[in-house]
């Protein structure tokens, strides 16, 4: 669950490995152990640490003391709490895969985790450090943000519950306290079809370079990644498809409301296209 | 039982298998301490100040003046050096090395360099310094484009491309007294020992001993022809001067900044064809970025303009080449040296022939195909070994390439196709002056081979023991393959240009024959047993019906060329521009197979690495430096962006070679990208360019 581990993954010229020797990480047993840690003592959690390790490998990696949760067991639980879907911070993406409660309630998580990296990133990467890195390209984001998923923080202190829409503040930034951890993701009742389409740069093992969920209701419910500095909805463009404009008229919406970027991977041109077309093919397929 | 032709056990399986096979970063030596590269960060400049802004204590620090030979790397010219002395001409180049015990420390020492900086060059069009150019004429082009019925012009744009060979560039280099010498061994992941060794006895002068021993190799793909020169320079100068043996390992990044990539070309074609679908005339302008350096761009560019005619006939041909500086890290040796470039420009550009006369491109590949006795853009005349019409033929049938490719009109899916051919071996007299030697020694169980030439992957010790064996008439396991170790083994030329079976198999089966006489009947135990080991060593000796002239670049071009047909079946996402290869059928000829699974895994690789170059790997370069040097950004295939693949393998045996074999190593690179940009153009993308992200392909002209 590493916190804003990789800020940048691409090597300054003459940046060289992060010397492990300079890493400090504890580890903690327990969430208790856990949280009272980081009442005292600044440091980056990390679970899965696949972020870190591209972050490592490109020396790039700013944090140099962590503090290890993979073996906090109780955060690894997939279930409901009356209708509300409770994932676990530490939940993998195989887990997510294999779970039955997952495939019932949002399937298009299932279809997300499985588009993420390949199989052994799946059997460590979290959704937790998926959220807590802050990627505007993390695969599982627009899934969460549709859904209005709730992030569960807590500190030894308190516990509070942030949308995933407003967890965000900016680029890699997140409302996220140095002594908080994220404990899990609720998601609401979904109602209405759900639908996911990645767009990476190559069929597995990709970065995406523009990804898309939607919940097709009467007030449809639709989110984007690496099309902005953080994952977005796009209010505008779903206010005007649940007031019965055409989907032309709503790509045009879309195309006001989002701001893709050139980048290594990809152009803003591209993005921009892709976004309104995969807009369509969501109203299309889910109509 | 005879082994060629058979699919026996690898030499280097159950190592490789088993990880006991040893790579540079597996090895360590007493006392050994790692080396470090201080590189620039400007593209083009001078370097003004140096300052150490760390404790220099326990450091080896070598720069420019430690050199007591010759600052120059030794290949074709002398023009690039092992450290910047005051002038720097790209992005990364060497400036400084450190050497620690410590790799952390090694890892953290900061230096700071001052420059002064120059406005960099990085547009190839805009260079006026030439490194090499060449005009091919054959007939009377001007005139024949001027009585054609119909001229089709057209440019077509190629990109770099990273080797990703699995193991980064690394050597170790070890100081050892050798008859009161001081010398240096240099182990490393290398495909050309030799090359090494010139390298390194102009950089210190003829006074120390030098050997360089190749160490288990995880894939060259060319780019180890060169540049393990320079890095074995860098730490042969550091276990020198720390008198400790010195390793270094570049890891991904380094890699992928600092050594060379395949020439990014810009090659225009005007084709003159007749009404029916005849070629008359062909003018074609290759233009090769060669980077800062020239280190082998005028041979990529010589191989590249040599094949730029595709494999047609056609009486009036210009082929103009150039290969021009500009400052970014030099381009060097990938696996087809020039001919992807130029054969996907001409395979792109007969397609738009065929559209422009409105007759099937099967069908004007078939009118035009080279033939035997026909003659190519140098003029040298096939032999019977040309199966350019064999490959076409069995491709289109074996697809049911007209009835399909009809059958997905109006469908998002569609068939494209490339015919090409290459050249195996050094060009033209290369093979003649490279006076390769292989040797076999006579050892109590059987015979060992004792060349130059490595295993990077491809399987050069499996196929030389199979050919020894059948040639000596003994069990392959009773034959051996020496570590290629250059004080011990014969000078057998580089291990590059599809040559390593074909022309070093050869003077093996010759030192076979030439054994098996002496043995007089005898097996190698127990002749051993009477009289004692013995050795055979023979030099090649090409055909003695080429001619070749430098001067004028007529002649025989190479001995024997390969042959292929790719067959490329895509599906294109309508929303994103995705390309999704769903099969892809390889028909190839190349003589004979020695080894069927391993030429089958050859053509397997060569067509996902042209598939890449197709389709998914784009050097993004900013500055000019690689911007996505990393795995995650660049994107090479994975098994999951791999179509389906048939792999034909028809012979038509070359009469120079062991057992009828031709070179097969750079063949399948050539076919994938034209295939696949041919069956976009179905899909009504007019794509000149590749690689064809679906960035590309989105912004591209329907060409319906």
């Amino acid at each position: 669950m590493a916190r804003n581990v990789g800020r940048q993954c691409v090597r300054e010229r003459d940046a060289v490995r992060t010397a492990i020797s300079g890493l400090e990480v504890r580890r903690a047993a327990s969430l208790g152990e856990a949280l009272s840690i980081l009442r005292d003592d600044q440091r980056t959690p990390i679970a899965g640490a696949t972020d870190l390790y591209v972050a490592l490998n490109f020396g790039t990696l700013e944090p140099r003391r962590f503090l290890d949760i993979w073996a906090v067991n109780e955060l690894r639980d997939i279930s409901m709490n009356g209708k509300t879907l409770v994932l676990g911070a530490l939940a993998t993406y195989t887990s997510l895969i294999r779970s039955p409660l997952v495939e019932r309630h949002l399937p298009m998580l299932v279809e997300a985790s499985r588009q993420v990296g390949g199989p052994q990133i799946q059997n460590r990467g979290t959704l937790g450090g998926n959220v807590a890195n802050a990627s505007p390209a993390g695969d599982s984001l627009p899934v969460l943000a549709a859904v209005d998923a709730v992030v569960v923080l807590r500190s030894a202190d308190t516990e509070r519950r942030i949308p995933l829409t407003k967890f965000y503040t900016g680029y890699r930034a997140t409302v996220m306290r140095p002594n908080e951890l994220i404990v899990a993701i609720e998601i609401p009742p979904v109602e209405g079809r759900q639908w996911f389409r990645k767009v990476g740069t190559r069929a597995a093992q990709a970065i995406s370079k523009i990804v898309v969920a939607g919940v097709r209701a009467a007030v449809p419910r639709i989110a984007f990644g690496s099309v902005a500095p953080t994952v977005v909805r796009v209010p505008e463009t779903e206010r005007s498809l649940a007031s019965g404009a055409t989907i032309d008229e709503a790509a045009r919406v879309l195309s006001r409301e989002i701001v893709p970027i050139d980048d290594i991977r990809s152009t803003a041109e591209y993005r921009m296209r892709v976004a309104t077309n995969l807009l369509r093919r969501f109203w299309i397929e889910t109509g | 039982m005879p082994a060629v032709g058979t699919s026996v056990a690898r030499k280097d399986g159950i190592g490789k298998a088993t990880g006991s096979a040893l790579y540079a970063d597996d090895i360590t030596f007493p006392g050994m301490i790692h080396g470090r590269t201080i590189r620039s960060t400007i593209p083009r400049g001078r370097v003004k100040s140096i300052r150490f802004d760390f404790d220099t204590d326990g450091f080896t620090i070598v720069d420019w003046h430690d050199i007591v030979g010759r600052n120059s790397v030794d290949l074709i010219e002398k023009d690039q050096p092992f450290l910047v002395e005051s002038e720097v001409r790209h992005m990364a180049e060497p400036i400084l090395l450190l050497a620690h015990e410590d790799r952390e420390r090694l890892n953290a020492a900061h230096v700071e360099i001052e420059y002064e900086e120059e406005t960099p060059l990085f547009d190839p069009e805009q260079s006026t310094v030439v490194f090499k150019k060449i005009d091919i004429m054959k007939g009377n082009p001007a005139g024949a484009l001027a009585s054609a019925d119909l001229v089709v012009e057209g440019t077509y744009r190629t990109g770099h491309q990273e080797h990703v060979y699995i193991e980064p560039n690394g050597v170790i280099a070890v100081p050892e007294d050798v008859d009161g010498k001081k010398g240096v061994a240099i182990f490393g992941s290398v495909q050309c020992p030799f090359y090494v060794i010139k390298a390194l006895r102009c950089l210190f002068g003829a006074h120390p001993p030098i050997r360089v021993i190749q160490t288990e190799t995880g894939g060259g793909f060319g780019g180890k022809e060169e540049y393990p020169s320079m890095i074995a320079g860098h730490a042969a100068m550091l276990a020198l001067k720390s008198g400790r043996p010195v390793k270094i390992i570049y890891d991904r990044a380094e890699d992928m900044i600092a050594t060379t990539k395949r020439h990014p070309a810009i090659v225009r074609h005007r084709t003159g064809v007749t009404r029916d679908g005849h070629i008359v005339a062909m003018d074609i302008d290759v233009l090769m970025d060669g980077g800062a350096y020239v280190t082998l761009s005028p041979v990529v560019l010589s191989r590249g303009c040599i094949h730029a005619a595709g494999p047609y006939r056609c009486d009036n041909v210009n082929i103009r080449g150039r290969t021009v500086f500009t400052n970014t890290p030099p381009n060097g040796a990938f696996r087809g040296f020039g001919a992807p470039q130029t054969e996907f420009a001409v395979e792109v550009q007969m397609e738009r022939i065929a559209e422009a006369l409105g007759i099937d491109s099967v069908e004007v590949r078939r009118i035009n195909a080279l033939r035997p006795g026909d003659t190519t853009a140098t003029g040298q005349k096939l032999r019977e070994d040309t199966s350019a019409l064999m490959v076409l033929d069995e491709a289109v049938r074996r697809t049911d390439f007209l009835r399909k490719r009809e059958g997905y009109r109006g469908t998002n899916r569609a068939l494209g196709l490339s015919l090409f051919y290459h050249g195996a071996g050094f060009t033209g007299s290369g093979e003649l002056s490279l006076k390769s030697k292989a040797r076999l020694d006579l050892t109590p169980t059987g015979v060992r081979i004792a060349t130059g030439s490595t295993e990077i992957g491809q399987g050069t010790r499996t196929t030389h023991a199979q050919i020894v064996s059948d040639s000596l008439g003994i069990p392959y396991e009773d034959v051996e393959v020496a570590q290629p170790d250059t004080a011990r083994v014969a000078d057998s030329g580089p291990t590059v240009a599809s040559r390593t079976c074909m022309v070093v198999g050869k003077i093996l089966e010759e030192c076979a024959h030439e054994m098996k006489e002496r043995l007089n009947g005898l097996s190698p135990a127990e002749y051993h047993t009477r009289h004692g080991a013995f050795s055979v060593e023979r030099m090649y000796a090409p055909p003695d019906w080429i001619k070749w002239d430098d001067a004028t670049y007529r002649g025989d071009a190479y001995a024997t060329y390969g042959w292929g047909c790719d067959v490329a079946e895509i599906e294109v996402d309508p929303d994103t521009f995705e390309v999704r290869p769903l099969k892809l059928t390889a028909v190839q000829e190349f003589g004979r197979p020695i080894h069927p699974a391993l030429a089958q895994g050859q053509i397997e690789g060569g067509t996902a690495q042209g598939l890449g170059y197709a389709l998914l790997e784009r050097v993004v370069m900013r500055n000019g430096a690689m911007a996505n040097a990393q795995l995650t950004n660049y994107t090479i295939p994975t098994t999951l962006d791999m179509p389906e693949l048939d792999v034909v393998m028809l012979e038509n045996p070359y009469p120079g070679g062991p057992f009828g074999a031709k070179g097969l190593g750079e063949l399948p690179m050539d076919g994938p990208a034209p295939a696949v940009v041919n069956a976009l153009r179905w899909l009504g993308f007019d794509v000149r360019e590749i690689p064809a992200t679906p960035e590309l392909i989105a912004g591209c002209t329907a060409t319906a």
